[in-house]
């Protein structure tokens, strides 16, 4: 029988690695999986490679991960937030490394990971220093950059309610990343406000169906 | 004389067609959406997943988790859409979006934007959805002034700060003048009041050409 629900947090992240690749969702303070990241941060592994849109802020997840020196690397578009301070201070100490990736590419390189593809060329940031060091090729006369797929050990993702099969709806703009992270990662865990009835969720507006989920936990 | 950022922001709401599908950068251009003509229907995205995007709630009330791109509260209107980022994307890199409204910190004469980073290597670099937006919009609107706080151009021969894109704008409306990027280079269609040809060409490092039917902004 198929049952992806964990009863904890501490069951949701077991099996995290020293030195994986951590996909977490969210966008500023929208849908990040809270909880999950400060499982994780209780479990111990270090050498991380944090890959996420923002830095963190404050004092929690992803910033509290930093300031524990568990972050080796962090892949992310924007790591200059208000209040980011910890990335920063890390920065100019040269104690993490900073793998600065155009929004949009972030999403299209884990996508293209999920959906078993090579690469894909884009003109996003082929004029800019990002495209420093790699293929660069004129398509239609417009410059393009070769971007590759960007796989990774584990997605922590943020959803509204699950199933038992792993099926994922979300709540407004706290959706953005997770649906792609699920996609790209050997073990996607997504932390939800509640558990539904298999049957429940409307197969029309499944938002991202459970092949791609592989724990559920309510936080 | 010099416009207000209110005033540039009511100019460039101005050339916002009704029906329009717009993205609007943080900082400056985030003001065009309060001054858009009440009698015209404009589709809101923001590059988190939100189509239909409306006004700011009331101070503490609203949904913590609906933000736009400035990660500021905003609300939801009839007939809006949550998608995920990789389609958010799809629209704004595969010319899905009508307009986009950016802010600049140097135009080229040939159209080549630098708005994500300077010289200056004190902070971590960051760049979010800016280059995506930048060489996906079917049409860019660059809203900016006209020269540095320190009095320097901003409208350039090249950029010496590093592209968010090359030769992607098409207009740029300043707090002195709204100019248009043309084959030749800028085409001055609008001037305040009080400026005359000469000035606006000293605080630009480009050469200006001046329509012939030039109107006072």
């Amino acid at each position: 029988m198929i049952d992806k629900r964990v009863p904890s947090l501490e069951d949701a992240v077991a099996g995290v690695r020293d030195g994986d690749t951590v996909l977490v969702g969210g966008f500023g303070n929208s849908g990040v999986p809270v909880e999950l990241v400060h499982a994780v941060l209780e479990q111990g592994p270090r050498d991380l490679t944090i890959v996420t849109n923002n830095a963190g802020t404050g004092e929690t997840d992803i910033a509290a991960l930093i300031r524990e020196h568990r972050v080796r690397k962090i892949i992310c578009s924007y790591p200059r937030s208000a209040g980011s301070v910890w990335f920063e201070k890390f920065w100019r100490a040269g104690e993490i490394e900073l793998e600065l990736v155009p929004q949009g590419t972030l999403s299209e390189r884990m996508r293209a990971a999920g959906a078993g593809l090579g690469g894909f060329f884009t003109p996003a940031g082929a004029d800019s220093p990002l495209a420093q060091g790699k293929e660069v090729r004129v398509i239609d006369g417009r410059r393009h950059v070769f971007e590759k797929p960007l796989q990774a050990d584990v997605a922590l993702i943020k959803a509204d309610r699950a199933d038992r099969w792993g099926n994922l709806v979300y709540h407004s703009a706290a959706r953005n990343f997770g649906p792609v992270m699920a996609t790209a990662a050997t073990l996607t865990v997504a932390q939800v406000r509640a558990f539904v009835e298999l049957g429940e969720l409307d197969p029309e507006a499944v938002v991202t169906p459970g092949i791609f989920v592989d724990r559920v936990v309510i936080a | 004389m010099r416009l207000s950022a209110q005033q540039m922001a009511a100019r460039v709401a101005q050339d916002i067609p009704d029906g329009s599908y717009v993205n609007l950068g943080i900082g400056l251009p985030t003001l065009v959406a309060d001054v858009v003509p009440p009698d015209r229907e404009i589709v809101y995205h923001s590059e988190n997943g939100i189509l239909g995007m409306g006004p700011s709630p009331e101070p503490g009330t609203g949904d913590p988790e609906l933000i736009n791109a400035g990660k500021q509260r905003v609300s939801l209107l009839p007939g809006g859409a949550y998608f995920h980022h990789t389609d958010a994307f799809v629209m704004m890199r595969g010319g899905h979006i009508d307009i986009t409204v950016l802010g600049a910190f140097q135009v080229a004469a040939n159209g080549d934007l630098a708005n994500w980073a300077t010289d200056e290597a004190s902070m971590p670099p960051a760049v979010g959805g800016a280059m995506d937006l930048a060489v996906g919009a079917r049409r860019v609107l660059v809203m900016t002034t006209h020269t540095t706080k320190d009095g320097r151009p901003k409208l350039l021969p090249a950029c010496t700060y590093p592209l968010t894109a090359a030769a992607v704008v098409h207009r740029v409306y300043t707090d002195l003048a709204v100019l248009d990027v043309a084959p030749d280079g800028f085409v001055v269609r609008e001037l305040v009041d009080g400026l005359t040809h000469d000035e606006l060409q000293e605080r630009t490092a480009a050469p200006l050409r001046f329509a012939p039917d030039l109107v006072v902004l």
